[in-house]
């Protein structure tokens, strides 16, 4: 499943994140079929694939809110469907998509909502928490959004209050869903670049459906190409990414996504 | 140019003020309580009889508190201030609070600011059941509770258990399932609450005056019948703050901040489907309190349950004890016309002064 040679994190044992022949369907249609996939605690690792191949449900296996119907999903050696949800939250956090807040909302509010998993249910929030929430935002670096009504960011600067949320939450695996979707050029880099922060220096382990092959060979570790509810490549960007395969599972010609990556022999990639 | 400045200048005050009372929750709460109390004399003292605040005080610290007052009241002002307006003032705190509380949650729960307590069919059940028992010539009662409030009660509660079991059985996502449910529910209920109405005869009067809403029937017995169910489900209701507040990003993100959403949907749906029972069994269909409330208070305090509830359990009661004294001055004339003739434009007011819009 890891090939010892595949990166140096990928060794570490035992794995965040493990799918054991995990089979999985939504009303009756399946979007899983036989998926094996280990993350060790440190990784970067993309979820790439196109449209309705079964990234999203991978997502959703992994953070137990799609029930596999056959197999297993583990976080951190627990069998994820035995966990209640609050140690679940405790252990990885998913960053939110930017859907629409039905209220007013302020971005230190916002950003509040990530200690639900820790707070006294009764009290609220007390003093550890207050201070999660100041470092997240200042981690983040959106502390110049304080005061402001979420809904009134742009998406770019949304979608980081969104991660700053997600690292108050302080848990040590952080999934994210198309994380750069209509973000413009700066923020989405902006985003990745942050990605890469917080699992160099924080060690957070990090893994992202992300639609642009070279945001994901550039900034990520491993690469898990999925097409048609199964993983089809898994591997550093360079292998996980050579041409046949662009070819084959995205129907486009190489060259147009190739231009930027690095060679198939260079590991792993650069940042 | 100068009246633009001068609003200007209105909107930054107004705006400093906010933020004073968002950064000091302890004291925002206390001018609310007070704000309250000072609601609740006036509310008493007011009517075709009025008593002085004085009195009013004079006549609680005697017969509540047990103080060896001298009297200096006429006897009559007791027996005013006792049997009459004190149950009714109470009434209209509890059910104002307890229908603020409910719609907050009903806001929270289906994500929606054009929710209130009786979105979900609350209120046609409850509808129903006081026209069927207005209709039907059958009168029982139990501790001052007649056949309209039993029904109106059933009526409400058995509305959402409806509305919730046949949602849960659709294909439909949750809260759309609840949405469309409660509609489709609510027109069946309605049709059936016409036709009682056609039947009625000359009883419509009173079946209409049970869906504007009214506090004349108010008593210490059906305050007391109706007070804990009110109070404890918001009191339940406001530990499961945590649960809202995660609701705010949505049912499967508030799943990934620790939410059971499925178990805390059903939890919350039913606490505060009881809270608008019994509200509605003893008042009728008081309308706007529930819808307002909590919107104005989020203006204040944030979109966080933990302050959104308590003060709008406190601004509830204060609307309609107001709403209440000016109904009893107009000549009884129904609360829900009253607080929807104030709401409303009050509502306005406020939306297009607020800072932030409300995307729906």
């Amino acid at each position: 499943m890891i090939d010892a040679d595949l990166h140096p994190a990928a060794r570490q044992w035992p794995p965040i994140v493990e799918l054991r022949d995990v089979t999985a369907a939504y009303r009756s249609r399946p979007v899983l079929e036989g998926i094996d996939l280990a993350i060790a605690p440190g990784e970067r690792v993309a979820i790439v694939g196109p449209n309705g191949a079964g990234k999203s449900s991978l997502l959703r296996v992994m953070s137990g809110i799609l029930r596999p119907s056959r197999g297993s999903a583990l976080l951190a050696g627990d069998p994820i469907e035995l966990l209640d949800r609050r140690t679940v939250a405790r252990r990885l956090a998913v960053v939110p998509q930017a859907s629409t807040l039905p209220f007013a909302t302020r971005v230190e509010e916002l950003v509040g909502l990530g200690r639900i998993p820790h707070e006294d249910p009764f009290r609220g929030h007390r003093p550890v928490d207050r201070a999660a929430i100041a470092a997240a935002i200042d981690r983040v670096g959106v502390g110049h959004l304080l005061g402001r009504d979420a809904r009134e960011l742009s998406l770019g600067e949304r979608q980081l209050v969104l991660i700053a949320l997600a690292v108050a939450q302080d848990a040590p695996l952080i999934l994210l869903d198309e994380p750069t979707v209509h973000l413009d050029i700066r923020h989405q880099v902006q985003v990745m670049e942050l990605l890469v922060d917080l699992n160099r220096r924080d060690g957070a382990t990090v893994v992202a459906v992300v639609h642009d092959l070279r945001f994901a060979a550039h900034f990520f570790g491993r690469t898990v190409v999925v097409d048609r509810a199964q993983i089809v490549a898994d591997d550093v960007p360079g292998r996980a990414l050579d041409a046949d395969r662009i070819r084959e599972v995205f129907g486009v010609d190489p060259a147009l996504v190739r231009s930027g990556l690095p060679p198939a022999e260079l590991e792993p990639a650069p940042i | 140019m100068a009246a633009s400045a001068g609003s200007l200048r209105i909107a930054s005050v107004q705006r400093s003020v906010m933020e004073r009372a968002r950064a000091h929750p302890a004291r925002l709460t206390a001018a609310a309580l007070l704000a309250l109390v000072v609601t609740v004399v006036l509310g008493v003292g007011l009517g075709s009889v009025a008593v002085s605040p004085g009195d009013i005080l004079g006549i609680l610290a005697r017969h509540v508190l047990g103080l060896p007052i001298v009297s200096t009241w006429p006897p009559a002002a007791e027996t005013i201030v006792l049997e009459l307006r004190l149950p009714r003032v109470l009434t209209a705190v509890v059910v104002g609070g307890g229908l603020a509380v409910a719609g907050a949650t009903f806001q929270g729960l289906l994500r929606n600011p054009l929710a209130d307590p009786y979105v979900l069919g609350t209120a046609s059940g409850a509808a129903l059941g006081a026209a069927i028992a207005v209709v039907i010539p059958v009168r029982i009662a139990i501790l001052e509770f007649g056949l309209v409030q039993l029904l109106a009660f059933i009526g409400a509660v058995l509305a959402i258990a409806i509305v919730y079991r046949l949602s849960r059985s659709g294909p439909l996502a949750p809260l759309t399932g609840l949405l469309l449910t409660g509609y489709a529910v609510g027109s069946l209920l309605a049709a059936g609450l016409s036709m009682a109405m056609y039947l009625s005869g000359s009883s419509l009067r009173q079946i209409f005056s049970y869906l504007l809403g009214g506090l004349d029937g108010s008593s210490w017995l059906r305050l007391a019948g109706t007070t804990p169910i009110i109070v404890v489900g918001s009191a339940a209701i406001l530990l499961r703050a945590r649960s809202l507040n995660a609701l705010l990003l949505g049912e499967e993100a508030a799943s990934h901040l620790g939410i059971d959403v499925g178990r805390e949907r059903t939890i919350l749906l039913g606490l505060a489907s009881l809270v608008t029972a019994a509200a509605v069994s003893i008042c009728g269909l008081v309308g706007f309190v529930g819808l307002v409330i909590p919107h104005l208070v989020r203006l204040v305090t944030g979109p966080g349950a933990r302050r959104l509830l308590p003060l709008s359990a406190i601004g509830g009661a204060i609307l309609l004890v107001l709403a209440d004294v000016v109904a009893r001055l107009l000549g009884e004339i129904p609360v829900g016309v009253v607080t929807a003739a104030i709401g409303a434009p009050f509502f306005l007011v406020i939306l297009r002064r607020a800072r932030t819009g409300y995307e729906l």
